[in-house]
């Protein structure tokens, strides 16, 4: 096959498969990535993301653990100092926490520890996010305990095309990166995926929307619900910028503040509770490189400070369409 | 005194009530969450039934368990009521968590039961603390946890067990060995041909019983709580048993044929335990029948007043955050009625 045609042929994919595709081709190019997790092989996942790699690979790249999170993190983190290539699934990343001391006070400090000797180039996924009517560790988002972690990279994706892509670069990047899957949006909608394989640069937000009146800051599943109220924003004559960041560590501040210098007014969206969210560290970035454009206090539009809560309260909990579109005008009307 | 006395007559009819009324139970369970009736996900004990009821009816009244993700057996066997776990299950305001938990996170700690446990293999410290306690107040109370085969890979369920050896506690470790967790098969997950060979590590007493058989079960663990009742420390008793539903209601469970299960359900317990007591002249087969539809006719109660109940109001998720007052609890919760008051 000519990589001509490659480029060419597309698929339409759902996100989840985005990453099986994103998986496979990365195994396929390179010999040492290897994916590992509970039931990741025959199986093929809980959610399918590793469907038929096991088939493909057989059981020396992907690796059938048992049930041992904090094993499965220490174990790439082993491999990675060796020279592998570890992919290691967490079946959703309310059961990271067993794995919690491994990343951080190993794959995130090993190289600055050993002053650049030892790395630990390897990918934690998992899924995360709520809005599957399950309760606290099926549905919590926790991205910022990661970011708060030096050393760590940390991408959410929000469509099947910067999954595979995003999941390349995490995979071929020399540190370790959490890569948190928006399950909620796993099968949501589909969009043409490249079958060949490529990269989406880290650390680079995209602009999902221009706009004048306010910029927007969000990711992951939120993305939707912001996009959305944008565009019934718009009938009422406001005009928004959505920013997607989808890599939250290392985070684009360059692309923030241009936007937030654009508009003067913001805006933050994110499932996770407030207090300690990311939406504090992003409205600190505005304030410390463009105060002096600021025309409003910015809104944060987040979960609440509780456990992820259950059936009743989630549709509550989550910032949906309505609420991101309160918060917005809120901040354009001060 | 024990919870249900194996060799009364009525107890054993009360420990066929209890497996039956867990199969009723997480029969029904399947067949709503399956229609789309209960939200989050539901494990189901169908197959399991005598570890529960079996090692739960040897300890005293008093005792504390830790269960796990597939609770609702134990929860039963400990005698909890089934509306409010159904409600639980519902997510409903009367529910064991106020609706706040589900299937995942029932626990009644007044009824010694430390709650179901949505992490593999949270139990067993758990368990440890309690029986610390225990031992500490100088009460005759001990703590079983209950925990999976799957569990037994954890690290944290071997630091449990490591507490409680080394510091002579009153625990009892029940693995209950279904043969699988989730897809992978025990051989997959251990290097070792009997779990209970993990005793050994810890220089306590391990063995391999029945799980299927309830009275098995039963003198396992009544063995093991005297052991730990005179200060002899904890023992580990792995119940060999089967699952007899997918892990989650559509497994296709490629992972075992028809066959297996089949063979399995040759074992059935309740099968057995009737058999049993209906050739020693315990129970008829006609008293057998009615048992089955009192329970029957329970877990229908229970379902229709869990699906007439209430939800909990959106205000209630910032109830019982801290157990002293924070000011800024009440400015959240009023923010929850404001930003979701009015969708109900
Ligand atoms: C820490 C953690 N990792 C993964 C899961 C997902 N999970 C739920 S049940 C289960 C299998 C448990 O197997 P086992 O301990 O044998 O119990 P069984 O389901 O067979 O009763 C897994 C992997 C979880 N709940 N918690
Ligand atoms: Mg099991």
């Amino acid at each position: 096959m000519s990589t001509q045609e490659q480029q060419q042929s597309t698929q339409n994919l759902t996100l989840v498969q985005a990453v099986r595709d994103g998986l496979h081709g990365e195994m396929e190019r390179d010999d040492d990535v290897i994916v590992m997790g509970e039931d990741v092989g025959k199986n093929g996942g809980v959610f399918r993301a590793t469907e038929g790699l096991w088939d493909d690979f057989g059981d020396d790249r992907v690796i059938d653990t048992p049930l041992a999170e904090s094993g499965i993190a220490g174990t790439a983190v082993g491999m990675a100092a060796y020279g592998l290539k570890p992919v290691a699934e967490m079946q959703f990343s309310g059961f990271m926490y067993p794995a919690f001391d491994q990343i951080v006070s190993h794959a995130a400090r090993l190289r600055n520890r050993s002053r650049g000797r030892y790395t630990a180039s390897m990918v934690v996924r998992a899924p995360y996010g709520g809005g599957i009517r399950a309760p606290e560790h099926h549905s919590e988002s926790k991205e910022a305990f990661y970011v708060h972690e030096p050393g760590l990279k940390v991408v959410i994706p929000s469509t099947p095309y910067d999954t595979k892509g995003l999941l390349a670069a995490s995979i071929r990047d020399p540190d370790p990166v959490i890569f948190l899957e928006p399950k909620l949006i796993y099968r949501a909608f589909r969009e043409e995926v490249p079958d060949d394989t490529y990269t989406v640069e880290l650390g680079k937000a995209a602009v999902r929307r221009e706009g004048t009146d306010i910029s927007v800051f969000t990711w992951g599943a939120m993305t939707r619900p912001t996009l959305e109220a944008a565009e019934d924003l718009e009938e009422e004559g406001i005009d928004v910028e959505v920013v997607d960041l989808r890599t939250l560590s290392p985070m684009d501040t360059e692309t923030i503040v241009e936007s937030f210098k654009k508009t003067g007014r913001a805006a933050v969206v994110h499932e996770a509770p407030k207090t300690g969210g990311l939406a504090g560290e992003i409205i600190a970035t505005i304030q410390e490189e463009a105060l002096m454009y600021q025309e409003a206090p910015v809104e944060r539009i987040t979960g609440f400070d509780v456990p992820f809560p259950l059936y009743a309260l989630e549709d509550y909990y989550l910032p949906e369409k309505a609420r991101v579109a309160d918060g917005i005008r809120e901040a354009v009307e001060f | 005194m024990v919870t249900i006395d194996i060799k009364a007559e009525s107890g054993q009819r009360e420990m066929l009530r209890r497996m039956l009324t867990i199969r009723a139970f997480d029969t029904r369970a399947g067949e709503l969450f399956a229609d789309g009736e209960l939200p989050g996900f539901v494990h189901l004990y169908i197959g399991e039934e005598a570890v529960g009821v079996g090692a739960i009816s040897a300890l005293e009244p008093d005792d504390y368990i830790t269960s796990t993700h597939r609770g609702h057996g134990h929860c039963i066997a400990k005698g909890l009521d089934t509306y409010q776990m159904m409600a639980e299950l519902y997510g409903k305001r009367d529910g064991y968590c106020n609706g706040k938990g589900g299937s995942m996170h029932i626990a009644d700690v007044d009824a010694g039961m430390l709650g179901a446990n949505g992490i593999v293999g949270a139990g067993p410290p758990l368990a440890t603390g309690a029986a610390l306690t225990a031992s500490y107040k100088d009460e005759d109370r001990v703590a079983l946890a209950f925990f999976g085969d799957g569990a037994v890979a954890q690290g944290q369920v071997h630091e449990g067990i490591n507490l409680a050896a080394t510091w002579d506690l009153p625990a009892i470790f029940v693995v209950e060995n279904n043969h699988f967790g989730e897809a992978t098969p025990v051989e997959n997950q251990h290097n070792v041909e009997h779990l209970s060979a993990t005793a050994e590590a810890y220089n306590i007493p391990g063995f391999t019983v029945d799980g299927m058989d309830v009275t098995a079960v039963y003198e396992a663990v009544e063995e093991a709580r005297a052991r730990a009742a005179a200060g002899d420390g904890p023992t580990f008793i792995e119940a060999d048993t089967y699952r007899y539903k997918g892990h989650f209601e559509g497994d296709h469970e490629p992972y075992r044929t028809k066959d297996d299960i089949d063979d399995a359900r040759e074992r059935d317990a309740i099968d057995r335990f009737k058999t049993r007591l209906v050739d020693a002249g315990v129970i008829t087969d006609a008293e057998f029948d009615d048992l089955e539809a009192e329970v029957e006719a329970e877990i229908d109660e229970a379902t229709e007043r869990a699906q007439d109940a209430e939800y909990p109001d959106p205000s209630e998720a910032y109830e019982d955050m801290f157990g002293a007052h924070v000011p800024e609890i009440e400015e959240f919760a009023a923010r929850v009625r404001t930003d979701g008051g009015e969708r109900q």
